[in-house]
């Protein structure tokens, strides 16, 4: 079995810096894998290289078994799609939902676009009254249910998330949270979360990858997490400063 | 029991909007003696206009009442702007939420803690710069007269935090109120940040106000804790006693928390209709 996201001995540079050093992780397909660690950690910088976001890299990727290139890959799109963090920089403030949810099926050129769209509502659980809203119209978790309905418009296999609940409430959170798992087990997607709060990561995850100084100081099953069974020492003070 | 530091009866905070004007904080009470007091509630509860509201920063068209608003037994409400100019930062100060935004970028960190000095105690060139090292040196920044001459940007989150909250410490207030004061920050810098505010606090004999949206958080680092939802205080009770909290609001923030070792399929989400009007 290929795994879906396969990284060997990556190296991630900004500008001549390396920021991320010899990272190696497969996931599963099916499974939910998180990466943690501080800001500066390089976790981020894994994901955008993945999506091709921070193309100064070397070593190897693959995909669902196929090799990822450096340049820009329109086939990753429909197997790979990324959630950023902050739901009020992510849309265009001028482009509503149903605009901002055509955009892929116009470029993938793919037909039944109302039907698509309305459905892709109703997975996030939005009213379709929203579909001509502006993002200025919405709440925090409702601009996040919006990016995640444009990242399942091309029915991916993969999800990147990039600490998809950091700017929101907790009560939002939660709300977000219970979706995002709903998803998972209806379409049966891979995630790969990034993330600073490690009980979010106890909650969606199966595996946690502990970053720091853009390195991967430890891979541990999730329930390390209810114990605090980490080896690194690094990966305990993270535990501990969670108030593990 | 002694006079508390401040007292506030009955604070409402109201915005015009084309359908008439809306109350932000309705009627918000309560005592702040030698204390640490929490604050917690979702955005749009009506919190930091709480916060700003006790330190005159709202301003027109926004309008702030209350029944009494005293600070050491003076009127916050009657006190003319530049009294008030001079009890703000001196005697009740506020420390913001993100330091890239809340500092000055085109000045030293040295010279606006100084500045911050100056403005409230005249003192000479010198003394001023003992002050200021010491003050740094408080917030736990190592080698204080290098960072006195970088600017904010050369600085991370965490130091940037630090050093405002040595500017608002360095006039000595009375009450600090800190309003998400680590919401920008990392888990790991954030527990620095906050049992520094904690021991600075004890130390002085201060009283903190705490504003966040973590009731973990506000559990961990305050006494008494006032939970607000839409503009009003649901419930009041010690630190100690949160987990034995009767609102359903409260009940509902706590329960929808991620714990660490989490076994739970679905995190309980609130339904927003049940205390609409408690």
């Amino acid at each position: 079995m290929t795994a879906a996201i396969s990284l060997n001995n990556l190296d991630i540079s900004y500008s001549g810096k390396r920021v991320v050093q010899g990272v190696s992780f497969d996931v599963a397909k099916g499974e939910s894998f998180a990466l943690v660690g501080e800001s500066g950690s390089g976790k981020s910088t894994v994901l955008k290289a993945i999506a091709g976001l921070a193309p100064e890299w070397s070593g190897s990727m693959s995909i669902l078994g196929k090799p990822r290139g450096h340049g820009p890959d329109k086939g990753l799109a429909t197997t790979c799609q990324m959630v950023f963090q902050d739901p009020y920089g992510s849309l265009h403030p001028r482009k509503t939902v149903d605009a901002v949810l055509s955009e892929p099926l116009a470029i993938h050129g793919l037909g039944n676009r109302s039907e698509r769209i309305e459905k892709a509502l109703s997975d996030v659980g939005l009213d379709r009254r929203f579909r001509f809203r502006f993002p200025h119209q919405m709440s925090g978790g409702q601009r996040q249910r919006v990016a995640i309905a444009r990242a399942l418009m091309l029915e991916p296999k993969i999800m990147l998330l990039d600490e998809p609940t950091s700017a929101l409430d907790v009560s939002v959170q939660a709300e977000i949270l219970n979706l995002l798992k709903r998803l998972r087990a209806e379409q049966n997607l891979t995630y790969l979360l990034v993330s600073h709060d490690l009980p979010v990561v106890g909650f969606m995850c199966d595996r946690v990858a502990v970053m720091t100084k853009g390195q991967i100081v430890e891979i541990a099953p999730v329930s390390a997490l209810h114990h605090g069974e980490f080896t690194h020492s690094y990966s305990r003070s993270l535990y501990a400063a969670s108030g593990g | 029991m002694t006079e508390p530091l401040l007292s506030v009866r009955d604070l409402r905070v109201n915005f015009p909007t084309p359908q008439g004007r809306v109350d932000v904080v309705k009627g918000v009470s309560f005592d702040l003696g030698q204390e640490r007091l929490g604050i917690v509630g979702e955005s749009g509860s009506g919190k930091s206009m709480t916060g700003r509201a006790i330190l005159r920063l709202i301003r027109p068209p926004g309008r702030v009442t209350a029944e009494k608003m005293a600070f050491q037994g003076q009127d916050l409400l009657s006190l003319s702007e530049r009294k008030m100019r001079a009890l703000r930062g001196a005697r009740i100060s506020m420390v913001m939420q993100d330091p890239r935004y809340s500092l000055n970028p085109v000045m030293t960190i040295g010279r606006q803690i100084a500045e911050a000095l100056h403005v409230h105690e005249k003192l000479s060139n010198s003394a001023t710069r003992g002050r200021v090292r010491d003050m740094l040196e408080a917030v736990q920044i190592n080698d204080p007269d290098h960072v006195a001459n970088m600017y904010p940007h050369e600085v991370s989150g965490g130091m940037g935090q630090r050093v405002m909250i040595a500017m608002m410490l360095i006039p000595k207030p009375k009450i600090l109120i800190a309003d998400e004061p680590t919401s920008a920050l990392d888990v790991s810098v954030q527990a620095q940040v906050l049992d520094l505010i904690d021991t600075l606090v004890r130390e002085q004999g201060m009283g903190l106000i705490l504003i966040s949206h973590d009731l973990q958080l506000v559990a961990r680092y305050c006494d008494q804790i006032l939970v607000m939802n839409a503009g009003r205080v649901v419930e009041r009770c010690a630190a100690g006693d949160l987990d034995s909290a009767t609102h359903p609001y409260t009940r509902g923030l706590l329960a929808a928390v991620p714990r660490m070792n989490e076994t739970r399929d679905t995190l309980p989400t609130l339904d927003r209709t049940t205390w609409e009007g408690t």
